[in-house]
Parts: C-alpha cells; sequence; structure tokens
C-alpha cells in the first residue's frame, strides 16, 4: 500500500508570499531556499522511495532566528520539519509541500571542549565524526559511531538516537549526551541536563532522545567523550552456517565478555562486499563474524584467546586475529562497505532495521527466505550481531514496474516477522515514515495514544514533523478527552492522512 | 486503608475509578522510599502483589518482573548466573531508617536508582527496555520492548524511570542485566587535601583505566573511618587486566603524593556497597542532600557553602566529584535557598533527599525549575494523569 501524507492544506499553500515575507525579516537572503531548483535538493534524505518539494527551505544560523522562525510558524499555523544531515533511512527529515523545511546544517560549531569533565559543547550540525576528529589529539573520542557518521550530524543522531558498531559496549547516542538546549514549536526555549549527571525532574532529555524531530528543535548538545583504550583487536571469523554463528555470538556474551563490536553479514554481503573491494572474507562462508576487544594490551591478549577458543568449539571454520591496526582496520574495511557494495548488485536497496531476541536469529533469518521467495526479491544480511539489530538489504530495481512495491511489501513482512519472536520495528534508523503505518504491530490504540499526549505536551498545535512515527493523526483537543476502553479507541474511523 | 490489586487489570481498575472520583492515591511496592520525595497525599495502592521473576535470559542480557519483585530476589538470581544489575542501584534503607534489603524493582526504577558505578555503566534510565504499567487514566499502557536496541516511538521509559510514580503505576519492568566482572580491587590514595584527591580522580577519569567507581572519602567517614581524607578507585575486570591497570594507576597517582593501599576484593565491595548506601551521611543526625553537578564543580560547591556558614555535619563525594552527598544540621528550610543558589552558580541539580515530613513538605525537594521548564514538565505530567491522582505531591507542590 503506498504511503499517505497530510494533504497538503490549501490555506498554508495560499499564504506562502506572507510566509517568505516573514521569513526574510528573520534571515538573510542567502539563508532562504525559495526557488523551486534548489528546493529539489531538498525532496528526500536517505529514504530515496517518497519525496516532496518542501514549501520552503530555511537555514538559521543562530538560536534567535530558530526561535522566530518556529514563532512565525506557529502564527501562520505552518508545518515545520528538521533536517540535519538528511541521512535518515526511515523519511524522518522528508519534507512538507505545506511546510518549512528547517536545515540545521549551518549550526556546525564545536562550541567547547571540556576535558576535565570529558564532555564537549557542540551545535547540532556538527558532522558525527567532527567530534571525535576535534578530541583525538588528547586520545579521545565520541563513542556512537553510525556507519553515516561522516555525512550524518549530531543533532540527527540525538533525534534518531543513533547507534553503531561500538554501542554494544559503549551505548547508543542516549546514553552518551548529558545536556540539550531545544527550541519548542512557537519560539520557547528549554536547556535540559548540562554537564552533570541525570535529572533534576523527569527525563526529558533521555524523551527527546530519539524523539524524531517531533518535539523541538535541538539547538545545542553536550555530549560526554570518551577516553580511546589503549588496544583494539579485532578477530574474523567465517562459520559453515548462520546458526554456528548466531550460537558463537551467544557464547561469547554467556561467558561474561562484552566486546567492543560484534558484527555479522551473510554470504550474499560477503560476496557483494569481497566484489566491491576485496578484504580477505572467506567467500565460502555461510556467514562471517567480526569481533573487537578493546583495553589494556594484557585485558585484550587475553579475551582474544577466549574469544578464539570459544569460536573454534563453536565450529568455525575460519579464526584470524588481526596482527596490526591496519589488519583490524581491514576487517572493518569490507563492514564499513556494506551498503555500497550491495547497492552495486541492487541496483537499489531497501535498509530494514528490525531488532530480536539474538537467539531467534536462526529461525528468523529462515522465514526471511521464506518471505524473499514469496515476494520475488532477494535480501542480504548485515546484523549488529552483539545485540540482535538486524539489517536486512533488500535489493529491487527502482526501473522495475512494481519492484518498488514488492520491496515495500517484503520489508513490511519481515519488521512482522521480527515483532511475532519478540523483536520491535527499529532498532537505530526511527519510525520516520517508512514504518510508521506498522506501529499497530507493536503498540495497541492505548499505547500510541499515550504516545501522542506526550507529543501534545510538547507541541499542542501538532504541526512540527506531522505525518511521520504515528499512523493517524489526532487532535491533541480529542486526546485529551478520548479514553481508551481494552485498547481500541471509540472513534476507529478518525482520518488517516 | 489499602488498595492491594492481585494484578495488572485490577490495578487498572483502581485507578480508573480513582480517577472518576478525582480520588488521589499513593502507589507503594514495599514502602522502602515513602520517605523520599514531597509527602503525597491519598490512598494507599499497594503494588506489592505485582511480583515474579517472568523472564530471565541470562544468554539475552534481560530480564522482567513484576513492579512488585523485591530487588534482592532478582540480585540473588542473576548473581547465580554470574551477573547482576550494572548500574548498582542504591538501597536507600538505611539512610531512610528502614531496613536494608527491602526495596522492589518497581520502585528502583521509579527514583531512577544508580551507585557509583554510575560514571561507567549509567543509572536505572539506561537500563530500562521496557515497561508495562497503568497511567492516571486508568488505561493499561506498555513501552520499549525487552531488546538491547530499539527506537520504536518515544522512549517513554526515560519518563517513567525516576517519575516517582506521578506518571503512572509501573506494573512490570524489563531490564537489561550484565555479566558481573571477574575481580574487582580498590586503590586507596590516603592523605591528600580533598580538592587534590578530587584532582586525581579526575585525571583517573581522563586516563584509559576503565576505573568503574571515583569517590572520596573525607578523614573519619564511614565505612573507612581513616585519620585521613581518602581517593578511592576501584577497578574491575579479569584478574590480568586489573593487575595491569593497578600498576599504570600507581604510576599516574605518583605526581599526587600521599600514601597508596590496595583493597583486596572483600574490602574493596564493602566499601563501595557502603558508599553506595550514602554510608558516610547516613549514619550522622541531620538532613541529607544529594547533589549533581559537573566532576570538577563538587568541591566548589561545598567551599562555597562552607563560606556562606551552612552547617555540614558530613559530606562525600562520588562520580569523581560530580555527586556530592551532603549532611546538614537539621533547620525548617533545610537550608534550601543557600544549597540551591550555590548550585545555580555552577549548573547542576540539588535533591532533599532526607528531612522531617513537614520539612519537606515545606521545601522544594526536587530542584526547582525555570517557568517554561516547568510549565512543560508539568504538561508532561498531565498528558499521563490530567487529573493528578496519583502520587499527588510527590514531586511538585503544584501537582
Ligand atoms: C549509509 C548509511 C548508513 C547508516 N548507518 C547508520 C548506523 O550505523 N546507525 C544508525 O543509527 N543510523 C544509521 N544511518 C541512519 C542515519 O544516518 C541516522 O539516523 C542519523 O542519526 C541521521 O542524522 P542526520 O543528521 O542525517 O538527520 P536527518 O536525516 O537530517 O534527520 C533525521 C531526523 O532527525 C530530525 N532532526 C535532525 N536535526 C534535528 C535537530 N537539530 N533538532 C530536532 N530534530 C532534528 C529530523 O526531523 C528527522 O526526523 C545510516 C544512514 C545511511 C544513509
Amino acid at each position: 500500500m503506498p504511503l499517505l501524507m497530510p494533504s497538503p492544506e490549501p490555506e498554508i499553500l495560499a499564504r506562502r508570499d506572507e510566509l517568505l515575507a516573514r521569513l526574510s525579516k528573520i534571515l538573510p537572503e542567502q539563508n532562504i531556499i525559495a526557488d523551486e531548483t534548489a528546493r529539489r535538493a531538498y525532496e528526500c534524505d536517505a529514504f530515496t522511495m517518497y519525496r516532496a518539494l518542501p514549501l520552503v527551505v530555511a537555514l538559521p544560523d543562530t538560536v534567535p532566528q530558530v526561535q522566530a522562525i518556529m514563532a512565525v510558524a506557529r502564527e501562520l499555523n505552518v508545518k515545520v520539519v528538521p533536517r540535519g544531515g538528511g541521512t535518515s533511512l526511515s523519511g524522518g527529515s522528508m519534507p512538507l509541500e505545506d511546510g518549512i523545511l528547517l536545515g540545521m546544517s549551518k549550526f556546525n560549531r564545536i562550541l567547547e571542549i571540556d576535558y576535565e569533565n570529558r564532555c564537549a559543547r557542540v551545535q547540532p550540525g556538527v558532522q558525527n565524526l567532527a567530534i571525535s576528529r576535534a578530541v583525538e589529539h588528547a586520545g579521545f573520542y565520541y563513542a556512537p559511531d553510525p556507519s553515516s557518521q561522516i555525512a550524518c550530524s549530531i543533532g540527527g543522531n540525538v533525534a534518531e538516537n543513533a547507534g553503531g558498531v561500538h554501542c554494544l559496549k559503549y551505548g547508543l547516542t542516549t546514553n552518551n549526551i548529558l545536556g540539550l538546549e531545544v527550541v519548542l514549536m512557537g519560539g520557547e526555549i528549554v536547556r535540559l541536563g548540562g554537564k552533570h549527571l541525570d535529572s533534576e525532574m523527569y527525563d526529558l532529555l533521555g524523551l527527546m532522545t530519539g524523539s524524531e524531530g517531533l518535539l523541538g528543535v535541538v539547538t545545542e548538545i553536550t555530549v560526554r567523550i570518551l577516553r580511546k583504550p589503549p588496544v583494539a583487536r579485532g578477530l574474523l571469523l567465517g562459520f559453515a552456517s548462520v546458526e554456528d554463528g548466531a550460537r558463537c555470538v551467544g557464547a561469547i556474551i554467556a561467558r561474561g565478555i562484552v566486546p567492543g563490536g560484534m558484527e555479522m553479514m551473510d554470504n550474499a554481503t560477503v560476496r557483494a562486499v569481497e566484489r566491491f573491494q576485496p578484504c580477505g572474507y572467506p567467500i565460502d562462508a555461510a556467514a562471517i563474524v567480526i569481533v573487537e576487544l578493546d583495553g589494556t594490551p594484557a585485558e585484550v591478549d587475553h579475551l582474544v584467546g577466549v574469544v578464539e577458543e570459544i569460536a573454534r568449539a563453536e565450529g568455525a571454520t575460519t579464526a584470524k586475529v588481526s596482527g596490526s591496526e591496519a589488519e583490524r582496520l581491514q576487517f572493518w574495511a569490507g563492514r564499513k562497505n556494506a551498503f555500497p557494495a550491495v547497492s552495486c548488485i541492487g541496483p537499489d536497496y531497501l535498509c530494514m532495521d528490525g531488532t530480536i531476541p539474538r537467539k531467534r536469529l536462526p529461525e528468523v533469518l529462515m522465514g526471511m527466505d521464506e518471505l524473499a521467495t514469496k515476494h520475488g526479491l532477494r535480501v542480504a544480511n548485515v546484523f549488529h550481531a552483539g545485540d540482535g539489530n538486524l539489517h536486512p538489504l533488500i535489493l529491487y530495481d527502482a526501473s522495475k514496474e512494481g519492484d518498488s512495491e514488492r520491496a515495500e511489501n517484503l520489508g513490511a513482512d519481515i519488521l512482522r516477522l521480527c515483532v511475532a519472536v519478540g523483536g520491535v520495528l527499529t532498532g537505530e534508523h526511527g519510525v520516520g515514515v517508512e514504518k510508521r503505518d506498522l506501529m499497530g504491530e507493536m503498540f495497541n490504540e492505548s499505547d500510541l495514544a499515550q504516545q501522542m499526549r506526550v507529543k501534545c505536551a510538547f507541541d499542542p498545535s501538532g504541526r512540527l514533523n506531522p505525518g511521520k512515527m504515528f499512523p493517524e493523526l489526532h487532535r491533541c483537543a480529542e486526546l485529551g478527552m478520548m479514553h481508551v476502553v481494552g485498547g481500541a479507541l471509540p472513534f476507529p474511523d478518525l482520518p488517516r492522512f | 486503608m489499602v488498595l492491594a490489586p492481585g494484578d495488572e487489570e485490577e490495578t487498572a481498575e483502581a485507578i480508573l475509578a480513582a480517577n472518576a472520583e478525582g480520588r488521589p492515591l499513593k502507589i507503594s511496592g514495599s514502602g522502602s522510599k515513602a520517605n523520599l520525595g514531597r509527602p503525597s497525599i491519598g490512598e494507599e495502592l499497594s503494588l506489592r502483589a505485582l511480583s515474579g521473576v517472568a523472564l530471565y535470559e541470562p544468554e539475552e542480557l534481560v530480564l522482567t518482573a513484576g513492579a512488585g519483585t523485591p530487588v534482592d530476589e532478582i540480585e540473588a538470581l542473576l548473581a547465580s548466573r554470574n551477573q547482576h544489575l550494572a548500574f548498582e542501584p542504591i538501597d536507600y534503607g538505611p539512610l531512610l531508617g528502614s531496613q536494608a534489603g527491602r526495596g522492589t524493582v518497581g520502585g528502583l526504577v521509579a527514583v531512577n536508582a544508580s551507585g557509583p558505578r554510575r560514571i561507567k555503566a549509567g543509572a536505572a534510565r539506561d537500563h530500562l527496555l521496557g515497561f508495562r504499567c497503568v497511567a492516571g487514566r486508568g488505561e493499561i499502557v506498555k513501552s520499549g520492548g525487552r531488546v538491547m536496541k530499539n527506537v520504536t516511538g518515544y522512549d517513554l521509559s526515560k519518563l517513567v524511570t525516576g517519575s516517582f510514580g506521578t506518571l503512572a503505576a509501573l506494573t512490570q519492568v524489563t531490564l537489561k542485566v550484565l555479566p558481573k566482572p571477574e575481580t574487582e580491587r580498590t586503590l586507596l590514595l590516603i592523605g591528600v587535601e580533598e580538592s587534590i584527591g578530587l584532582s586525581a580522580l579526575r585525571k583517573v577519569s581522563g586516563a584509559p583505566l576503565e576505573a568503574s567507581a571515583l569517590a572520596l572519602s573525607p578523614k573519619g567517614a564511614a565505612p573507612l573511618r581513616l585519620d585521613k581524607n581518602a581517593a578511592a578507585i576501584r577497578l574491575e575486570g579479569p584478574e590480568i587486566s586489573v593487575a595491569q591497570r593497578l600498576v599504570d594507576l600507581r604510576d599516574l597517582l605518583k605526581p599526587f603524593g600521599g600514601a597508596l593501599e590496595i583493597l583486596d576484593v572483600v574490602r574493596s565491595t564493602a566499601l563501595w556497597r557502603g558508599l553506595r548506601d550514602a554510608g558516610p551521611v547516613a549514619e550522622l543526625k541531620g538532613q541529607v542532600w544529594r547533589v549533581s553537578v559537573a566532576p570538577s564543580d563538587g568541591f566548589a560547591v561545598v567551599s562555597a557553602l562552607r563560606e556562606r556558614g551552612t552547617p555540614i555535619l558530613g559530606h562525600f563525594y562520588d562520580w569523581a566529584g560530580g555527586l556530592v552527598w551532603l549532611c546538614v544540621q537539621s533547620a525548617a528550610d533545610a537550608h534550601a535557598s543557600a544549597l540551591r543558589s550555590v548550585v545555580d552558580r555552577f549548573g547542576g541539580h540539588a535533591t532533599l533527599i532526607r528531612a522531617e515530613a513537614d520539612v519537606r513538605a515545606a521545601v522544594d525537594v526536587f530542584h526547582p525549575q525555570p517557568p517554561t521548564l516547568a510549565g512543560l514538565s508539568k504538561r508532561v505530567k498531565e498528558s499521563f494523569d490530567p487529573a493528578h491522582i496519583l502520587e499527588r505531591g510527590r514531586l511538585r507542590a503544584e501537582f
């Protein structure tokens, strides 16, 4: 079923000139993109299946400008879609035809680095990797490292609660930030947290993280920085079956070891990677697992020995230990290239993001194979194996009639399967528009109504990034009055876009 | 009378009825933290019967339990598989004058409990993967899940953690559990000025030593009772790794002067248990504050209070100086304005943990917020509990 977005409101479209005039009082001319061709550059994020031309793109570079834009938006009742690096894989920053696209890319300064308190204050448009780059000379880094880290912004990471290969040991974005400055719809500003730990009242910092740009615009972030471990070594393990690989991952954790990273790829991905840029993966293996162990030299040597022993016991057909930093990076190179490599065999791919209880992996993979066959498509798999986060990459050809729709349907079936085994729709990419209509698979009406009421507490107008995350649009007044009985709403026929 | 629902359905019925009549409810597990926070009003709703571990899968690092399950029971179960709650939750019992080991897991989440390992492993907030609850309208709501990584919908787990029951009655919680470290050792740096000891701790926290706890115990403080100040550094992990890091740590601490002493596993465990439960201030007579600031500001906060003449009876620092526990001479206002004005100069928050009920009713127990943020917090409260029936007054006088 094709995705429906809220239909553009004619009264807003009609007021475009007025909006432009108001914006030009707030921003210099070059920070307003009104021209159609230039606006096209913003018509989608990395979820490219759906596109929309934004009403106007505004690129503020000061917090008062953001506040003023949010105030005008409320006054004129115009929607606002925040955007960072535009790498969302769920359409979180997909524009609306009757909405301002609020680009935060000009907020690209690191404001303060405080080694004493091991934190940094940064603006939201700063690239994820730029934070680690800025502190690496002192031996520090920022732990969450999404594969998109050269392109995504820290503001977008906060909005999506982004993860990365090191999150197994060092946590997600939410575990690595201390403070936020947020501009609410209407222009009010709140500061949450700071350089200290935990909240004096409700943990709104935690709530904002992963809220997908629906609650407020993040204008400043205080991140924790960590000291780099003295050494890291990698193991490249090959297995004759995915089950063996999955069992090995479970056995490592059962032994009480939490590796710095633990990633798995299936044979389809391994082959794609080796064709794209060979890095020494065993192409006959049904699955490979990369394990990274970090810490002090003695500890790492010890743990490498233990993991090697576990791997052999679980039937590893290949077990290589990195002998140098170059070799460790080579083990990772293939993993880092997995998405581009797969897109070479695609030619297009849709990246799914379910998480499952790890032990269900073999049956989920089998189920996925069956579903792929049913839909007549192929799937390559990359997993954050340690935490059960799957990235099935559905291969399709957008130029082929019906292929996109088949890919979407297969994706939805795969996510349903994840939920059915006790997992979730999305581990790190967010719901956005992509998984919006599947929210009912995980949550009933009372669960969703409570989430929407929280949205109302922040944005009673419902104008901040609407059409994302929730499968239905309710007015806050309705939500306030309604009582959900037995998980079902009294108004089953409320508008769905 | 105490309402004691037998399950989640009955909990929902009780709250639904109370909501319809605007009747306030106090939510309790074992009652071990009844004296924490502002005194709330209403009939008691005991969730004690919602007890028992529903799921424990050690290899998946996950545990689900009814909110009324005793923390002791959970910790014993985890220990049998060499796992633990890595956030090292404080047992408020001794500090609040009740027995140790009585808390329930729902209460632990409701107060966002943590301990010395907070700096490395996080607080309860970082370990709650999902929950079921009954919100103020009497609706059963669930959020999150049982897997390690999940961004499906808002992270309501963060909201209910530390909400003191003011948003919803938790009925079931799912926690991330972790392997216990193989061993631990603590190094004491003895006989340094507080400020020197604290800068040593910050130095360690910025070194690649993976210290899992960093505290400073002033002279005479329990449980060490040394006649000098001691900075305490805990290292955990495989034996071989701890041994190597101890060597590195000694080198790092040389420039700070003072004597070094290593505590073996038994003494190390006892020390951190004592500090976790705020031992140095718990045993004193007086009102107790817990202050969270940037690590480099902890000492400055205490100094500024001393300068103002605030009567401090005892104190100690955890989290490399970022957490300050203070015991002050009892006063009708618990010296709240002095504390708040000092903490506000640096940024952070001060919570009144132990004081007489009338004092906790009269002063802001939780740090006041600027108006915009206070308004937002109130709207969040009302999004769960529009009639203010759950734990009325517990966090703020106005709801
Ligand atoms: C090749 C590739 C690999 C990826 N790998 C990973 C991975 O390993 N792990 C992972 O977690 N993700 C991954 N992603 C997804 C994506 O990079 C992340 O979701 C990232 O956090 C998005 O950041 P962004 O700056 O690009 O945000 P955008 O795409 O611009 O926006 C994402 C969401 O954030 C909101 N937003 C952006 N800025 C703000 C702000 N300042 N205030 C409020 N809301 C804001 C937007 O409204 C939108 O809802 C990958 C993406 C690609 C294309």
